[in-house]
């Protein structure tokens, strides 16, 4: 079974994808974090694991990743917690981090053990193009892992042909070529995103950076199968005092 | 002998490459199609030598050190990069990346500084070409090198403390690429060392490789060979001893000796010596030797130097750490300082602390009583004065 084509077989409009990261606010959050994003309309959920050093992310969830750190998330201590995830989770969870992190466990070994716990993709945004296509992405297939490049305005349109045909899953359309949580003029994304809509892509097309409320969920919806939300979250979650209801309010201001 | 030299991704052997998210890769793609055919045009090569001469003041000099050579016990000859204008080997190559920015269009530099060496330097060639300069610097280095901060500023760079994670070197570095990022058609991003993806490492060695040219030119007027015995540089991310090497890279007779910054010692908690500690990862877009932690975090390292204060280290030189063409060293935070004293009254140079841990690494080698050795100076002591009077006065914790 693969839960990301099911998805997108049953919806491809108006696809909401949530960014989390795992062990923040608390260590134990996780889990919380995922049924309540579940629970609350989020069709796909984006775990992150925390880095020290995560060069494509701003400075929310940067932040959240060093809380994480310093709460103990490590990926060890990530796929414990995720041990039982797929008893109460049965939305498609991917998996997003650093390469580093993800080496030190060993590649082979997290790509089996994330499958086994029921992952369903990795989003692994310094994963050079040609170390997938000679190394990596052939352990992922064998796994039955999905792969899910990024794109930006400025990536060539051969490039993001080439790109979505060795992604798997979707498609990252990064907004504007910044790092998360900045802001945008929406314009500029639509006709980005329209120019996209016209390569006819193999893969759905979600939506990320600068995507942080109604109107922006709605105005990158237009052009493409949906929207990833990270910064805009996390922030809600900084200041919450209960997972659930924050969520629960969060995610009302986009979807209700 | 196996061939040190870079190949078409990026490597040298199983380190290099660009591990980068897709929004660097506009801008890491056109300086990899263009940095080889811009540097080794004509007209840039004639702007960058005269700059190099008239400005910086090249040749730097090799100095025969005959008391420090009496009390080694072997021909101990300096390359006086302390000489250059800003006070360092960084200035070449903030020279070339920033002449080669002016023909890829670009009117903003970033830069990245730990010390703040190449920060100045950075700085210094932005004020003389006109062009906007903004410096990221880790919170905690602003403190400690409020003399390099100032300079900054009077040149006219903006000078931009990176507050995330130890607020250091690693840190600025992090802050450099965000901006890079969010900045992708007019900035051009200088960095210092011979790190970064490809082509940065072997960029930055190239301008490095001045130095080296004109060892060889300078050794063979003085002893009539091209070739010395022995060549040491210190290392954090790399670059003086990659400019110092690269033109000996392929001369099996030559040894290549790299001094790494022990700290407190190597088994400390409190050191920079990478080699020793770390092992293969992906740090600031590069697979190289980190030092990090079971599971992949980076972590702080600890070294008197700032220049040296670096949890990675560049491709090559993992390359000739693993290849061993390279011998790699390391010295404490205590011996570099007792050589930075030593130098100073033997020779009468103030050595930067950087420098003086390759010093330190002229203890550790067996030499015979002839064997030529060339020692990389990079930097000079002015901006170490403060740890400097400490030490005198027994201040230092």
């Amino acid at each position: 079974m693969n839960r990301i084509k099911n998805l997108f077989d049953n919806k491809n409009k108006n696809v909401l994808n949530v960014y989390c990261t795992a062990g923040f606010p608390k260590l134990n959050s996780t889990l919380v974090v995922m049924k309540a994003l579940q629970n609350n309309g989020a069709d796909l959920i984006e775990l992150g694991m925390p880095y020290s050093d995560p060069l494509a992310d701003g400075e929310v969830i940067q932040q959240s990743g060093s809380i994480a750190l310093k709460n103990g998330m490590t990926i060890k201590v990530l796929f414990e917690q995720l041990k039982n995830f797929r008893k109460e989770i049965s939305v498609p969870v991917v998996l997003m981090g650093y390469l580093n992190p993800v080496l030190q466990y060993g590649f082979e070994k997290f790509c089996e053990d994330a499958a086994s716990l029921g992952i369903d993709g990795l989003i692994l945004p310094d994963m050079p193009q040609i170390s997938f296509e000679n190394e990596y992405g052939a352990i992922m297939k064998k796994y039955g892992l999905d792969f899910i490049f990024l794109v930006t305005p400025e990536t060539s349109e051969e490039r993001v042909k080439n790109l979505d045909e060795l992604s798997s899953g979707f498609l990252y359309a990064v907004s504007s070529s910044s790092t998360t949580g900045k802001d945008k003029s929406f314009e500029d994304v639509e006709k980005y995103l329209q120019r996209l809509q016209s390569y006819s892509l193999k893969n759905p097309v979600l939506t990320g950076f600068g995507v942080k409320d109604k109107t922006t969920f709605e105005s990158v919806c237009k052009y493409s199968n949906g929207a990833i939300i990270g910064s805009a979250y996390i922030k809600a979650l900084e200041n919450a005092n209960d997972i659930a209801t924050a969520t629960q309010t969060f995610l009302a201001s986009v979807i209700g | 002998m196996q061939k040190i030299e870079i190949d078409q991704n990026g490597y040298y052997g199983n380190f290099g490459g660009a591990y980068i998210p897709e929004m660097l890769y506009p801008n890491v793609e056109e300086l990899k199609s263009k940095y080889l055919e811009i540097m080794y045009e004509d007209s840039f090569q004639k702007e960058f030598q005269y700059l190099l001469r008239d400005y910086v003041g090249r040749p730097s000099p090799l100095y025969f050190a005959e008391r420090l050579s009496t009390q080694i016990g072997a021909k101990i000859y300096l390359k006086r990069e302390d000489l250059n204008h800003t006070g360092a080997h960084k200035i070449n190559n903030a020279i070339g990346q920033v002449l080669l920015a002016q023909r890829l269009g670009k009117t903003r530099i970033i830069a990245e500084t730990g010390a703040g060496q190449h920060g100045v330097a950075t700085a210094t060639v932005c004020a003389l070409k006109g062009l906007q300069c903004i410096v990221y610097m880790g919170a905690v280095d602003i403190e400690r090198q409020a003399p390099n901060v100032a300079r900054m500023k009077m040149l006219g760079a903006k000078v931009i403390p990176a507050k995330s994670g130890s607020q250091t070197l690693k840190d600025a570095t992090n802050e450099a690429i965000r901006d890079w990022i969010n900045n992708p058609t007019d900035t051009h991003y200088v960095i210092g060392s011979v790190v970064g993806p490809h082509p940065y490492p072997d960029m930055v060695a190239r301008f490095q490789s001045i130095i080296s040219e004109e060892i060889r030119k300078q050794l063979k007027e003085k002893t009539g060979s091209e070739l010395p015995d022995y060549l040491v540089a210190c290392v954090g991310g790399g670059s003086n001893a990659a400019g110092t090497f690269y033109h000996y890279l392929n001369e099996e007779d030559v040894k290549l000796v790299a001094v790494e910054a022990a700290g407190k010692g190597i088994h400390s908690g409190m050191s920079a010596a990478t080699t020793q500690l770390g092992t293969l990862g992906v740090l600031h877009g590069s697979k190289s030797i980190v030092m990090q932690t079971e599971d992949g975090q980076v972590v702080e390292p600890h070294s008197i130097s700032a220049g040296l204060d670096y949890p990675g280290i560049g491709p090559l030189h993992a390359h000739l750490f693993e290849s061993k063409r390279g011998i790699f060293l390391s010295a404490t935070d205590d011996e570099a300082l007792k050589e930075a004293f030593n130098l100073t009254r033997l020779e009468g140079i103030i050595p930067a602390l950087e420098s003086s841990h390759a010093l330190a690494g002229l203890r550790k080698l067996d030499f015979k009583k002839e064997d030529v050795v060339v020692v990389c100076l990079s930097g000079r002591g002015d901006k170490d004065m403060d740890t400097y009077m400490k030490s005198l006065n027994g201040d230092l914790g």
